[in-house]
């Protein structure tokens, strides 16, 4: 038991799977379609791992992660987090379930509440979940919090509008730590902050990483800092995964026609590099989610489709090892 | 040939609860005819202060103009009747901004936002501007142009009501397009076809262009021109080449070696810059940088290096040791 628990990875998601219905009428409301936001993915995190879950708005990246937190109850498929399925857990297992797994979202205005003092913000899941109920031991659990985050502990006593957007990040970060989780995600976490300032939060989540034997799922669209936070990446378009690979392997030998047409479409901050690419952005935009053409759902962008592909949607296969595909046209 | 646009020693400043806030600090800069120039920096640097300064949409109060000259074609524009502005905003000077959905009127189809604009600036009469609003949409790329025409925006994806954006901006033959962060709102591949779409379109029509960016790729592919912006003023103006392989500015080259790029491979860490962007209300008279830098030194304090020549043509940065801060070559 002990060596299964040791060698099975952190985060199984098998099948998953989240339908929205879409209704009509406000009295006789009936279902009258649905939104396949996930349709059906597969992917593992090893414990200390970071996966990238990559893709464009829509594609059902922050869906997935949505998923795990059990912030939506999926439609189909498991996820098991060490071992336990989160998708059928009961509200009183989901109290313990949450202290190993955190979040940090996209936009520190406004996932901080305004009218709490940073200390406060901090505090809170400690004082929620009665992990501290001494006062003054919980004061110095969040000053130490906030010094691991690269805050002074004088913003305790300050509120959030009172802060840069790279420190109200650092607030987000050290209450997702106050529980001492195993697993984060990562959503957005970096995007909305400035190129300075955004890669000194990338080198705090590493550096946390590190130290405390994180593991993240990092969902965002800026592909060069997920090539450089993370050891795996996924690729997601239209509610499924088409690729899937190490960092470095998936960025320098992208396979897929879809991952292909992204890493083109994304300007190098170099005006020779650029002067030496051809580029052309894949034609047409993404379609809708409530009617995903048949098939393989990138078809009618893809420059290589052919016949087969608007019939048969093809699976993920291991082309070269740990990369896998979801393409019949590449071999 | 006088450049199509000349920006002199322009002060923009906004009252606020906090203080006075100089959001554009004496910026004075050229554009050529026909050519891209970019305006990178980070929120609060001025940039997009700047470029809504040349088309006066300041909003008084709290901000006023208070210094400067805005040389377009000849004119300065801030000398101009509120009446005589209007008919340069639109006409002459084509505007597309960061978010379509907010820029579009909500309650008028698409059609009728490109004929107004047709109307009001060429005198076009229903059929002929109805005609060039075909033809508009047609040129942008959008398929389908007549049942699009009928539409309205929030039928619309945010990649097309970009391309109806720039439709309405070429619809009377600019000289000039200013764009404030285009493509910031839009997805990779639909940032990628917009900004094709963009510099196809004013290449061929021989529109010079203002990108306002925090994006340093989009600058790369795009721009032959670039300044760089720091609390309210240019830190480091030059060709693309000069500013992204000899830049002379602390700022500028910090902020190039921060960014991760897609082409290499994973390093160790990222070198970001230190610090915290200023507190425009607390300004004091020497480089507002020098919190932050590692090349600070006494007299930095004591005021503000000037923007300077350097030894690269065309070149400009301000910063007192610009000269010593030649050997490092930031990108390979």
């Amino acid at each position: 038991m002990t060596v299964s628990t040791a060698d099975r990875p952190l985060l199984e998601v098998k099948g998953l799977a989240m339908h929205f219905p879409i209704s009509e009428g406000i009295v006789l409301s009936r279902k009258v379609g649905e939104v396949k936001a996930v349709d059906g993915i597969d992917f593992a995190i090893g414990r200390g791992e970071t996966l990238g879950l990559v893709g464009e708005s829509g594609c059902g990246k922050t869906t997935t992660g949505r998923c795990i937190l059990r912030l939506e109850r999926p439609t189909a498929g498991q996820i098991l987090f060490d071992g336990q399925d989160v998708s059928r857990l009961s509200s009183s297992e989901l109290v313990g379930l949450r202290r190993r797994m955190q979040v940090i979202f996209q936009d520190p205005y406004s996932s901080l509440n305004p009218r709490m003092k940073v200390g406060d913000i901090v505090a809170e899941p400690i004082k929620v979940h009665g992990v501290e109920h001494n006062p003054a031991r919980r004061r110095t659990r969040v000053d130490d919090l906030l010094a691991m985050c690269g805050l002074d502990p004088k913003f305790a006593d300050r509120y959030p509008h009172e802060m840069s957007g790279g420190q109200r990040q650092r607030v987000g970060i050290a209450r997702a730590l106050a529980l001492e989780p195993e697993f984060i995600v990562c959503d957005e976490a970096v995007s909305a902050l400035d190129v300075s300032i955004q890669a000194q939060v990338v080198n705090l989540l590493e550096d946390l990483r590190e130290k405390l034997g994180l593991t993240y799922l990092f969902i965002a669209h800026d592909l060069s800092v997920v090539r450089h936070l993370c050891q795996r990446v996924a690729v997601m378009y239209l509610g499924r995964i088409v690729e899937m690979a190490a960092s470095d392997e998936l960025f320098d030998h992208p396979l897929h026609p879809y991952t292909q047409a992204l890493l083109s479409a994304v300007p190098i901050p170099d005006p020779r590099v650029e002067a030496g690419r051809t580029f052309r952005p894949p034609r047409g935009e993404v379609p809708s989610p409530i009617n995903p053409p048949t098939g393989c759902v990138f078809h009618p962008r893809c420059p290589m489709a052919v016949e087969a592909c608007k019939r048969t949607r093809p699976g993920l296969r291991e082309l070269r090892p740990g990369h896998w595909v979801a393409c019949d046209e590449v071999h | 040939m006088p450049p199509l646009l000349e920006v002199k020693e322009l002060h923009t400043e906004f009252r606020t609860g906090a203080g006075l806030v100089r959001a554009v600090d004496g910026v004075s800069y050229t554009v050529e005819h026909g050519e891209t120039v970019a305006v990178v920096g980070e929120s609060g640097s001025g940039k997009s202060v700047g470029a809504l300064s040349i088309l006066r949409l300041i909003a008084d109060p709290p901000g006023r103009i208070t210094a400067g000259e805005i040389l377009f074609d000849g004119r300065d524009l801030l000398r101009l009747s509120e009446t005589e502005m209007r008919k340069v905003r639109g006409r002459d000077i084509g505007m597309v901004f960061q978010e379509p959905m907010t820029s579009l009127n909500p309650v008028l189809t698409i059609g009728r936002q490109i004929t107004e604009t047709l109307e009001e600036h060429q005198g076009a009469d229903r059929g002929t501007a109805e005609r060039r609003a075909l033809e508009l949409l047609e040129m942008v790329g959008i398929a389908d142009p007549r049942r699009r025409l009928r539409q309205y925006p929030h039928q619309l994806s945010g990649g097309m009501r970009q391309r109806v954006m720039i439709a309405i901006a070429l619809a009377c033959n600019p000289k000039l397009i200013i764009a404030d962060e285009p493509t910031t709102a839009l997805d990779v591949t639909i940032q990628a076809q917009i900004l094709e779409l963009m510099k196809s379109l004013t290449r061929k029509l021989g529109v010079a262009q203002i990108i306002i960016t925090h994006n340093l790729g989009v600058v790369a592919r795009y721009a032959s021109r670039v300044n760089v912006m720091y609390a309210g003023r240019i830190v480091e103006a030059g060709p693309a080449e000069v500013i992204y392989h000899r830049p002379r500015h602390p700022y500028t080259m910090a902020l190039l070696r921060s960014v991760p790029r897609l082409d290499r491979p994973r390093q160790a860490r990222l070198d970001p810059v230190e610090g915290q962007p200023p507190d425009l209300t607390r300004l004091d008279g020497g480089c507002a940088f020098r919190p932050r830098c590692r090349f600070a030194i006494e007299r930095c304090g004591e005021m503000r290096p000037p923007l300077e020549a350097t030894s690269d043509p065309g070149h400009l940065a301000a910063c007192f040791r610009s000269a010593e801060l030649v050997a490092e070559e930031v990108a390979a």
